[in-house]
């Protein structure tokens, strides 16, 4: 059986995974990016290219230095790059003397057809039939699922932990056990044990965390690696950082269907049009956390990111039309752990002295009110 | 008195210009365009602009802040599509939402959409659109609209005899311009953007640079649009962006009829697009051509000096002219 393998994007290699096994195919999985992958993929990538196209080139390096004979990406429908992204990634591979299959799939809805014809070639090299496949999408699609809500619960609770670390140690354990789950019945089960162990970590609850809410480019969104483990960062600070993005949710609104409508319907007046990728959520959910009283929000752009500059060039006025203060993290292969460290210690100090002041005030109203 | 409408001398200025020109003239609006590029314009877009967007974006805002205090109106049209394949760029995209966003003390912006996609009509929905805001007459503004779609095509027409933008620009206004004769030995085709090329101060005038080392010089001006087009669709995928569709139709029509000896593709700083046109075409030319055919990719920022980038052409032309003679 040929080899397989993908981008790696978060934890969604698990679900991959399993999907591509299941299939009968031998499946070479990713690494973790690591400083060494980003290297090799700014050493052939275009300069400007940003920053995920240069991590997503590294790790085809390396799984095909590993033996990958086909590799799986997804494609877009544009205006921005990511949909260009596995046509550039195949000529710059091929012009260094790899070969391999390169298999694009562009979200169904943008032409059921071919999506439809891509699968049909593939099952009949499998030998699978049509249902069996619709119970193997089902598993690996409800395993996703399942880390998404996982992840979730660990962002709530790691603020409150007692012992540092604890949570992120649970988490992993949590992974481990969700990996082994295969059938509908085992994945429930895994779901109640990791539900009962990130909920028997000592947390003390008399904390009250500042609530911040994450923007930005999906990929840097989804990978710890990207964002220099921010949302583990954040928590160890004592924050809750809520992000909108979530690999099935992700999906569930972008590459399946166009859900997202709502958010852009929010962003109009700042923002009246689609600019590509996540820019016009960007200012949406900026306008919907200012809303939801949240105390600030944090955006995350790769460099060059043409929709996160856009998004970037209006935050500063919803920052101010709604009163919420936004920190921007630029990402490129120079950004360092400890310089967004400090940042984000200031930031969170800023915000905890605009709560305090917020609550002084509402204090003295209160009292001028009796 | 009349209205004084502004149009920043930049990005979509010179692919577009006439064509509002005569709209509004027709209009009894006076159109006011910024000055030509200047050291002030780019530090003042530099300044104001988010600090790492693309030095095109930058410089539209320096000319948003030339014209804000002189006119009664800005005109930033939200470019989106110009034909069913391609949209422009993101931030062509959002430009008016950036622009309000950034600078403040703005006059008015007529902020209306250009989206030609899906009818007949052409521009004509758009000029509704503002004869609308502006309180014309439907008459007027139907024959303003034909006036302006003669003079664009009137301005297409002496682009594809060899003007240049400005150079065809200023022949419309009836100025006497000579355009410049074909005569030296080495054939170059300049490839980029228009309003990258075009504009002598962010491109360190590499046109006239070329012209004066006795190059004969090439834009994707001189062939016709819908030729670039079915040109540029030879990949898997077209690509989204319009601008970036005629440059790579361009790269391939030259390499194709191998009437030139090297192909300078002059990027902007920043630019999001580039990264991926630029390495197409450096590995298109290199397998169509076999080699023959050089490729040099000039990127020019703010920091970039005028002798450093001389240099670096005459090193380009001197390794041209070596390979002619050894042919
Ligand atoms: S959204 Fe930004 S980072 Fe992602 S592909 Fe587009 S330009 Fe690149
Ligand atoms: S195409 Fe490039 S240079 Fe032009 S606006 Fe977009 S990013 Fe800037």
């Amino acid at each position: 059986m040929k080899k397989v393998s993908f981008a790696h994007m978060g934890y969604s290699y698990l679900g991959f995974k399993q999907l591509l096994e299941e299939m009968g195919f031998e499946v070479i999985v990713p690494d973790n990016p690591n400083a060494s992958t980003l290297d090799r993929g700014v050493q052939y990538a275009p300069e400007f290219a940003c920053i995920p196209f240069k991590t997503v080139l590294g790790t085809y390096l390396e799984i095909l230095d590993r033996g990958a004979e086909i590799i799986i990406t997804s494609g877009g429908v544009g205006p921005c790059r990511a949909g260009l992204y596995g046509l550039l990634h195949e000529k710059i591979l091929r012009n260094l003397g790899y070969e391999f299959d390169m298999c694009v799939f562009d979200p169904p809805l943008t032409g059921l057809w071919t999506f439809f014809r891509k699968l049909r070639k593939i099952l009949k090299e499998t030998n699978i039939s049509w249902l069996a496949f619709i119970d193997i999408v089902r598993r690996a699609w409800k395993k996703l699922k399942l880390i998404d809500e996982l992840e979730q619960l660990a962002i709530n609770i790691r603020p409150y932990e007692v012992k540092k670390n604890d949570t992120t140690r649970t988490f992993n354990q949590c992974l481990k056990i969700v990996e082994k789950a295969r059938s509908l019945y085992q994945l429930d089960n895994a779901q109640m044990e990791c539900r009962q162990l990130l909920n028997d970590i000592p947390q003390d609850r008399s904390r009250r965390p500042l609530r911040i809410g994450i923007v930005g480019e999906i990929y840097v969104m989804l990978e710890p690696f990207m964002n220099l483990d921010i949302e583990k960062k954040l928590g160890e600070m004592g924050v809750i950082a809520y992000r909108s993005i979530y690999l099935t949710n992700y999906a569930n609104s972008d590459i399946l269907s166009h859900g997202t409508m709502d958010i852009r319907r929010i962003a109009h007046p700042y923002l009246n049009q689609f600019v590509g990728g996540h820019g016009q959520n960007s200012v949406g959910e900026t306008i919907l956390y200012a809303k939801n009283g949240f105390d600030g929000v944090i955006q995350l752009a790769p460099f060059t990111c043409i929709p996160e500059i856009v998004a970037k060039s209006i935050l500063p006025k919803v920052s101010r039309d709604f009163g919420i203060p936004v920190l921007c993290l630029t990402i490129d292969e120079q950004t360092g752990s400890a310089g967004v460290e400090t940042r984000l210690e200031a930031f969170i100090d800023l915000l905890c002295q605009r709560r305090e002041q917020m609550e002084a005030k509402n204090n003295e109203s209160l009292l001028f009110g009796y | 008195m009349s209205l004084r409408i502004g149009f920043p001398r930049a990005l979509f200025f010179y692919s577009h210009f006439p064509f509002w020109q005569a709209y509004f003239n027709r209009l009894g609006i006076e159109i006011v365009t910024s000055p030509l590029t200047t050291k002030s314009i780019l530090n003042n877009g530099s300044r104001e602009a988010v600090a790492d967007a693309c030095i095109p974006i930058k410089l539209y805002h320096g000319h948003v802040m030339a014209l804000r205090d002189k006119v009664d109106a800005i005109f930033i049209p939200r470019m989106i599509k110009i034909n069913k394949h391609t949209t422009y760029c993101p931030k062509f995209l959002g430009l008016p939402d950036m622009v309000k966003g950034t600078l403040d003390k703005l006059p008015p912006i007529i902020d209306i959409n250009v989206d030609i996609s899906n009818n007949l009509w052409g521009l004509w929905s758009t000029c509704c659109g503002i004869s609308e805001i502006l309180g014309c007459s439907r008459r007027l503004s139907w024959s303003a609209y034909l006036e302006g779609k003669r003079y664009q095509k009137a301005y297409q027409k002496l682009l594809l005899k060899g003007y240049f933008p400005l150079q065809a620009m200023a022949k419309l206004e009836g100025k006497p311009i000579e355009k410049h004769t074909n005569s030296g030995k080495l054939n170059l085709a300049i490839l980029g953007y228009p309003y990258q090329v075009h504009d002598s101060y962010i491109s360190l005038d590499v046109i006239r640079k070329l012209i004066k080392m006795d190059v004969n010089v090439l834009t994707l001006e001189m062939i016709p649009a819908n030729h670039l087009y079915r040109l540029s669709n030879n990949l898997p995928k077209r690509l989204f962006w319009h601008f970036s569709n005629l440059v790579l139709g361009a790269a391939n029509y030259y390499t194709l009829h191998k009437k030139v000896d090297g192909i300078i593709h002059v990027t902007a700083f920043g630019c999001g697009p580039d990264a991926m046109v630029d390495k197409l075409m450096e590995l298109e030319i290199r397998e169509k051509s076999n080699g023959t055919i050089s490729f040099m990719s000039l990127s020019i920022d703010e920091q970039t000096g005028d002798a450093g980038m001389a240099t670096r052409l005459e090193a380009f032309i001197d390794m041209l002219h070596q390979r002619r003679q050894k042919k």
